[in-house]
């Protein structure tokens, strides 16, 4: 909302610079996000009346123009076409700063000859002062502007740019922030003394108002105006609206709009002769009835929305837009005003479903006060009737079928102490309210007040309300600054939260970096997931209302987000790519809230280690991926065993299930090359992905102390030549399963020269050790021999010599 | 003899001051000190000469002897010494060849500030509790005092979920900020209450420089009997000081937040002009960091708390937009598109 302070001023001394006030009303809620100061630069520029108009001797469209400034005339140069003897314009002076009109910079004016004929200054454009972008003529002022003062006394203004808070819309007017700065410098509100001369037609003998609809029209009024001659507005108005970002439009329209600025009450004028019957009637829309509206748009109508209607039709959509029919033309002699409450919850849901907002509509929705449209009827009338010369109609139409009164609230100085932390002594409560319009009665208690709201704080509703009232006016840099004193809530740990905090931990110390992506995607990239294409599984949920088809789903995996921000930063020219995420994933469920559910998935692409002068530029691999799974794990005491599964999105080959105590927790592989391909990724790509909520209730907190082995060990290497099939875990199971061997490590894997066709050898280091005894080289020697029976008998292992 | 010993003597100190090797210290100690060297021989064969010689010879050449061992082991530890320095010169490296990296990688910068605003409410007996992404309109705003058609419900331009009731509503969205989690919590928890809730929330909104659609919130609730305005000021005082120092300027003013009665906003002085008035704070000279407010009695009665005996404060705050002032950075946009050149600076 704009608030141009020289209008502001007509109903409360204005005590403060601008600055100041703009802070004080920042600090009661009403929000200053600009000031703007129209004519601040307007030095030595004053009001000039035309005197004479003379051709000038050396240029066809160049006229000199005789200028009288008060003290003194003077004739300069101008090629204006609009000017005129009699007319007043702003006269800049050598030295004043003008617009330039073709750069838009600020420039002095200099004392110039044109055509041979010396020019002590200029005449002004609109465009030139900053006042609008109209260039083609000289700016005309008002017949009342006084010649020879500065023109920055007579329209310079101070606009401030106010947020008005939705629960205020009482503030979307300028007597309701009057109201407010008035209060905040504990001045007098001075509201427009409203008066015109009714003569004898009463208006019922025009027409009548009938509400058909009262829940969705609490309040009607409506006054008649015969006689009106439809103009452009004096000089004044127009500047008032345009001040307010108002475009002024005939002296009918912009009285509305002015009366609606000044009280925030809506209006709206009605070609009286265009309305059928003589009557108004206040309705829902019937289904499928059209309406064109002001702007010239035809606008299908339901029955949840109300309209004002005549006999035949709509002719108007209630509190939102007027129809073109009955639109007020040049050719228009009388008027009806339109003074009417509508419910806030109506109106809104209408614009929704319209696509349509307006200055009106935008505070019916905010819920105004049905004590208003009479008091801003009676003022739209007497300004129509003095700008227009019309007549009005004796009294005004008021229905109003069911009033609404509002019960006192209760206040006391204790609960102001109780909300705010101190003490507020019971008058300085009552004094502050009643700056601010409330009506506060005492009672049978002592500390205790009871507060009536005014009718156009429809915000107000309980002692709370209240509270803030007292607090913003006195000011929230008062309240003391406490901090929490009771005694700490009982802890309960969120082990989830701290589990997933440290596996975010584990891996940054693993040396990935932490991605964070959007928890919405789209099915093509969830199709990416997979190499023949197909549609993912569980079908995501869908967003209603996307912002672009890229974001329209919810993520049922972060593969998706997470191969992509990958893909993306390869193409940023990254060679060692080592990045994870810990997010929600979003499962549907039946008639509920999706299960949602923390996922970790990791991805690797391009070199293990970072190029350096002695490092090993190996591709990382599967076993990579395999590692990092396994270091997590072990940091979270858990140990894992790995299964060949399906997943389509990875390597038939080169793809495990993480296992642990027989239940899968992840997966973990190396991307199908498909998949790559479809996310534009070059090299391997290999994924870990681990199901948060799964590996929790795994972790065992505290695990039992194991004693030192008190007995010393002993280390034998052996090279087992075994089939090329033959995994690694078949021969650890059965070396393992031996007692005494108490750790089995593969150091080597070797196939080649030394090594038959279709063979490989495994190199495993084993340490014997006893919980009971020192171990003889005899009893290792036994018991290894156990082992290389048992690997020979079951998987053909043979000791390479 | 004794002559002969004497110039034993002497000649072999000679020598051992000539030796400047450990390997020539060793022939030398053979030489002289050795089962076939003269003073060993002289020794052994003491046993053949008169007594009165015997004691003569016999102390001198373990005189001699003695002298012997004590010059050759402090010419052992000066060659060793001169060993280790020779040898620790030769081994110097060019330390100024970069190191073995292990190349850690990096939370990203809303994960490192979410953690410092929940520790720094953490201190302060705060719990971190979490809520849904994809919640109720009843918790979005039917139970935050916003019903359906209120004006409020336009600060939260929303993204519906594409799920219809029998009756043809759309219940189901995404959250548009964290304070429905606000009442999960006092739904199952019964005061005294002290919580901050991290988390995404998502707005229907098209990104700028200073938009995005899916941000980070962090919410904080505290119910209890004899929570005032004071305490929340006090709270919210000690966090800016905080995260942002001593230095900055607080400005606690009055906003309207359906949920909260008084409602508060709360700026600091602008961490760029320090309050002059700039780009950055719109020429106000001031940085909105978060709303807050007393609960509002309404929230607490539907949560089944009786605001005559519970009172209590929430606030709400953006992670990305501290994230941005602390960092400087100028566009929201860097934090979700995640080109690593932006969080491997974090």
């Amino acid at each position: 909302m704009k608030i141009s302070l020289k209008w502001l001023g007509d109903y409360t001394h204005l005590t403060l610079p601008p600055r100041e006030l703009a802070e004080r009303l920042t600090m009661a809620g009403m929000e200053v996000k600009g000031t703007q100061i129209t004519g601040g630069s307007w030095q030595n520029i004053v009001i000039g009346k035309i005197i004479a108009i003379k051709q000038h001797p050396n240029a066809d469209r160049l006229k000199l123009v005789t200028v009288d400034l008060g003290k003194r005339q003077l004739t300069v140069v101008c090629g204006a076409p609009n000017l005129k003897a009699g007319d007043k314009a702003p006269f800049a002076n050598v030295g004043a700063q003008l617009i330039d009109a073709h750069t838009g910079k600020t420039v002095p004016l200099r004392p110039t000859k044109i055509r041979g004929v010396a020019s002590e200054g200029v005449l002004c454009s609109e465009k030139e002062l900053g006042v609008s972008d109209s260039h083609e003529g000289i700016m005309i002022l008002s017949e009342e502007a006084p010649v020879g003062i500065r023109l920055v006394d007579y329209l310079g203004d101070v606009i401030l740019d106010l947020e008005v808070t939705p629960n205020r819309p009482d503030c979307l007017s300028i007597i309701g922030i009057a109201r407010e700065v008035a209060a905040l410098n504990e001045q007098p509100l001075h509201l427009p003394k409203v008066h015109y001369d009714e003569p004898e037609n009463p208006i019922d003998s025009f027409l009548s108002v009938k509400i058909d609809a009262p829940v969705l029209c609490p309040r009607y009024c409506a006054s008649l105006i015969t006689g009106v001659k439809v103009a452009l507005s004096p000089q004044w108005l127009q500047q008032r609206l345009s001040a307010c970002d108002m475009r002024p439009i005939n002296n009918i329209v912009d009285v509305t709009n002015y009366v609606m600025l000044e009280y925030g009450q809506p209006l709206h004028a009605f070609d009286y002769h265009k309305i059928a019957a003589r009557q108004i009637i206040v309705r829902r829309a019937s289904e499928s009835e059209v309406i064109a509206t002001l702007d010239g748009v035809e606008r299908a109508l339901n029955q949840d929305m109300l309209v004002i209607a005549d006999k035949e039709r709509a002719i108007a959509v209630a509190g939102i837009m007027g129809g073109l029919d009955t639109e007020v033309t040049p050719e228009t002699n009388t008027i009806l005003i339109e003074s009417a409450n509508f419910n806030q919850a109506a109106i809104r849901q209408a614009c929704n479903r319209l696509n349509l907002r307006s200055e009106a509509s935008l505070r019916f929705e905010k819920g105004l006060s049905p004590d208003l449209p009479p008091e801003a009827l009676r003022r739209a009338t007497q300004l129509i009737t003095e700008l227009t010369g019309g007549d009005a109609a004796k009294g005004i139409i008021d229905v109003y079928p069911k009033r609404l009164d509002r019960n006192p609230i209760l206040l006391s100085t204790n609960q102001m102490k109780r909300l705010l932390g101190m003490e507020v002594k019971l008058a300085d409560v009552i004094k502050t309210l009643e700056l601010l319009g409330f009506e506060c009665e005492k009672t049978d208690l002592a500390s205790q007040v009871s507060v009536a709201v005014p009718c156009w704080r429809s915000d107000i509703s309980c002692s709370a309300d209240l509270v803030e009232e007292v607090a913003r006016l006195i000011g929230y840099d008062k309240v003391p600054t406490t901090m929490l004193s009771a005694p700490l809530p009982m802890y309960e740990s969120s082990p989830k939260l701290e589990f997933r905090e440290k596996i975010r931990d584990i891996l940054v110390s693993c040396g990935f970096q932490e991605v964070l992506t959007y928890s919405l995607t789209n099915l093509e990239m969830l199709k990416k997931l997979s190499p023949e294409l197909h549609s993912p599984t569980p079908t995501p949920l869908r967003v209603a209302n996307p912002m672009t088809w890229e974001q329209e789903h919810l993520r049922t995996t972060l593969r998706a987000n997470i191969l992509a921000t990958l893909s993306r930063n390869q193409k940023y020219g990254e060679a060692s790519l080592k990045i994870f995420e810990i997010g929600k994933v979003f499962l549907p469920r039946d008639k509920d809230l999706p299960e949602e559910k923390e996922m970790l998935c990791a991805v690797i692409n391009g070199a293990w280690l970072e190029l350096s002068w002695r490092g090993n530029r190996k591709h990382a691999d599967f076993f990579n991926a395999k590692g990092i799974a396994e270091s997590l794990l072990k940091q979270l005491r858990l140990e894992a065993s790995f299964k060949m599964d399906e997943d389509e999105s990875l390597h038939p080959g080169k793809r495990a299930n993480i296992v642990i105590n027989g239940q899968k927790v992840g997966v973990i592989g190396e991307l199908h090359p498909g998949v790559s391909q479809s996310f534009e990724l070059s090299g391997i790509t290999c994924l870990i992905e681990i199901d948060i909520e799964k590996l929790l209730p795994l972790v065992t907190k505290f695990k039992k102390y194991q004693p030192i082995p008190r007995f010393p060990s002993i280390t034998r290497d052996i090279a087992l030549v075994v089939n090329e099939q033959v995994t690694y875990q078949q021969v650890c199971g059965i070396i393992q399963n031996s007692p005494l061997v108490s750790q089995v490590t593969l150091f080597d894997i070797y196939s080649g020269e030394q090594v038959p066709l279709g063979k490989k050898s495994f190199a495993f280091r084993l340490i014997y050790q006893s919980p009971s005894h020192t171990l003889t080289d005899e009893e290792v020697n036994q018991t290894q021999q156990q082992i290389l029976d048992e690997l020979h008998h079951k998987l053909d292992a043979s000791l390479r010599s | 003899m004794l002559k002969q010993l004497g110039e034993l003597a002497s000649k072999a100190l000679d020598e051992l001051n000539k030796v400047s090797g450990l390997k020539e210290i060793r022939t030398w100690q053979t030489r002289y000190l050795g089962k076939k060297s003269s003073l060993t021989q002289i020794l052994r064969s003491l046993a053949t000469l008169p007594a009165e010689e015997r004691r003569e010879i016999g102390a001198r050449a373990n005189e001699i002897k003695a002298t012997f061992e004590i010059e050759l082991a402090r010419k052992k530890k000066t060659l060793e010494k001169a060993k280790i320095a020779t040898l620790v010169k030769q081994e110097a490296l060019d330390i100024t060849l970069p190191g073995y990296s292990i190349s850690p990688g990096r939370l990203h910068p809303t994960t490192q500030t979410v953690r410092e605003i929940c520790s720094v409410f953490g201190n302060m007996g705060f719990q971190v509790v979490e809520g849904p992404d994809v919640e109720w309109d009843y918790y979005n705003f039917e139970a935050l005092n916003i019903p359906k058609s209120h004006p409020a419900r336009d600060m939260f331009a929303t993204l519906w979920v594409d799920f219809e009731t029998e009756n043809g509503d759309k219940p189901m969205l995404l959250r548009t900020h964290t304070s429905p989690a606000q009442i999960r919590v006092m739904e199952r928890t019964p005061p005294p209450i002290r919580a901050v809730i991290p988390g995404r929330v998502y707005r229907y909104e098209a990104t700028d420089a200073t938009h995005e659609w899916m941000l980070y919130q962090i919410e904080g609730l505290a119910v209890d009997k004899h929570i005032t305005m004071a305490d929340l000021k006090g709270t919210l005082f000690e966090f800016t000081r905080r995260l942002f120092g001593d230095k900055r300027k607080v400005r606690f003013r009055c906003d309207y937040f359906p949920f909260v009665e008084p409602g508060v906003e709360l700026a600091i002085d602008c961490t760029a002009c320090d309050g002059a008035g700039c780009r950055l704070c719109g020429n106000t000279g001031w940085l909105e960091i978060l709303g807050a407010g007393m609960v509002h009695p309404g929230v607490l009665r539907r949560v089944n708390i009786d605001p005559k005996t519970y009172t209590g404060f929430a606030f709400g705050m953006g992670v990305e937009r501290i994230s941005m002032l602390r960092y400087g950075i100028d566009d929201i946009r860097l934090f979700y598109s995640n080109d690593l050149r932006f969080l491997k600076q974090f």
